[in-house]
């Protein structure tokens, strides 16, 4: 039980301690420095780009026939959001695509 | 009064956008947390716990290593540096809100609190007009999320047997949600330098370093070179002064 507590308490104080260091360091009333400004506008499409590859990091380890499928799935996806532009239709599309795929 | 009728108009409007945004994000969260409701009802805990970490927590990858934590009763220490590890990436989502959350008044709080990596991509394509019209959108498109997350856990915990259908693969969504966001970002800025690098460097360290700890790095030497060429151009500037 104290053992329970400490271990969620830690993650969840951790967590936090991640989130909120940016604000802490550059949300006083000085403004932030030029620099991180610029780093806030240019980072979001670096770090979607990285997180594209990051649920795609299995791909190294896994088995030639599950990284056929997710390629697969995941060239769906960006073929149906070129042709239709629409959101949703390309999410449910490719997710649908991998689950039948997984299962063959 | 016209006016009052016009703003709740224009509020169930806005409101109805946030939802629309943050349906992609409703079925990645709802079945992932029904994943990880299992898993806690596996290893022996219930409603409470589940619900404790989904509310308190509320970060998807790092709950999934919570459960081993909590299995093997891990050192402290160990389980503070591993979170400390997985969730550094947070650190630089923040950067990008830093002036947009803030003027969020209370709640400002919340925002921070759960920007998880579904939410940060969202909020990343919201465009600021329509931030600046109805701030609140924000903070709707984040506490839908967090509903959804924290519904799915504890359906997962309380039912999660009982499913009748087989959701392995669902968790696709999420692959397929950060695919959408990165072409519209793509399509949508003239300059693709960013996401170019982007995609070249984690690539690049995830060959290296391997799929379990390669993202961190990958973050940390983005925003370096991207600082490096931010202090270039300045000098450059200067020069030309």
């Amino acid at each position: 039980m104290m053992k329970t507590i400490s271990i969620m308490a830690i993650v969840a104080f951790v967590t936090l301690f991640t989130r909120v260091l940016p604000f802490v360091l550059f949300g006083g009333k000085k403004g932030m420095p030029k620099m991180i400004g610029y780093l806030g506008k240019v980072l979001p499409a670096a770090i979607i780009a990285a997180l594209v590859v990051y649920c795609f990091k299995e791909l190294t380890i896994q088995p030639a026939l599950q990284k056929l499928w997710s390629l697969s799935a995941g060239a769906a996806v960006i073929l149906l959001h070129l042709w239709k532009r629409n959101t949703l239709v390309s999410i449910a599309g490719g997710t649908v695509l991998y689950m039948l795929l997984i299962r063959i | 009064m016209p006016g009052g009728v016009a703003t709740v108009k224009n509020t169930k409007e806005y409101f109805r956008y946030a939802v629309k945004k943050s349906i992609p994000v409703f079925f990645g969260y709802i079945f992932l947390g029904i994943a990880f409701g299992i898993l806690m009802a596996k290893t022996g805990y219930g409603p409470f716990w589940t619900l404790a970490a989904s509310l308190f927590i509320y970060a998807g990858s790092m709950q999934f290593v919570l459960v081993s934590f909590l299995a093997a009763g891990a050192p402290l220490g160990l389980v503070a540096l591993t979170t400390l590890f997985i969730n550094g990436r947070h650190m630089f989502y923040g950067l990008s809100f830093v002036e947009r959350f803030r003027k969020m008044g209370r709640y400002y709080p919340y925002m921070v609190f759960s920007l998880t990596d579904e939410t940060y991509s969202v909020l990343c394509s919201i465009p600021d007009e329509k931030a600046e019209a109805e701030p609140r959108i924000m903070f709707w498109i984040s506490a839908l999320d967090q509903t959804y997350w924290a519904a799915g856990s504890l359906i997962g915990v309380l039912a999660g047997g009982l499913l009748p259908f087989d959701f392995k693969g669902i968790e696709f969504s999420m692959t397929a949600l950060f695919l959408v966001i990165f072409l519209d970002q793509w399509k949508n800025s003239k300059k693709h330098g960013a996401a170019a690098a982007g995609l070249a460097v984690s690539v690049f360290f995830l060959i290296l370093l391997g799929p379990d700890r390669f993202l961190l790095p990958s973050l940390l030497v983005l925003a370096t070179v991207m600082c490096l060429g931010f202090i270039r151009e300045e000098q450059k500037g200067e020069l030309k002064e």
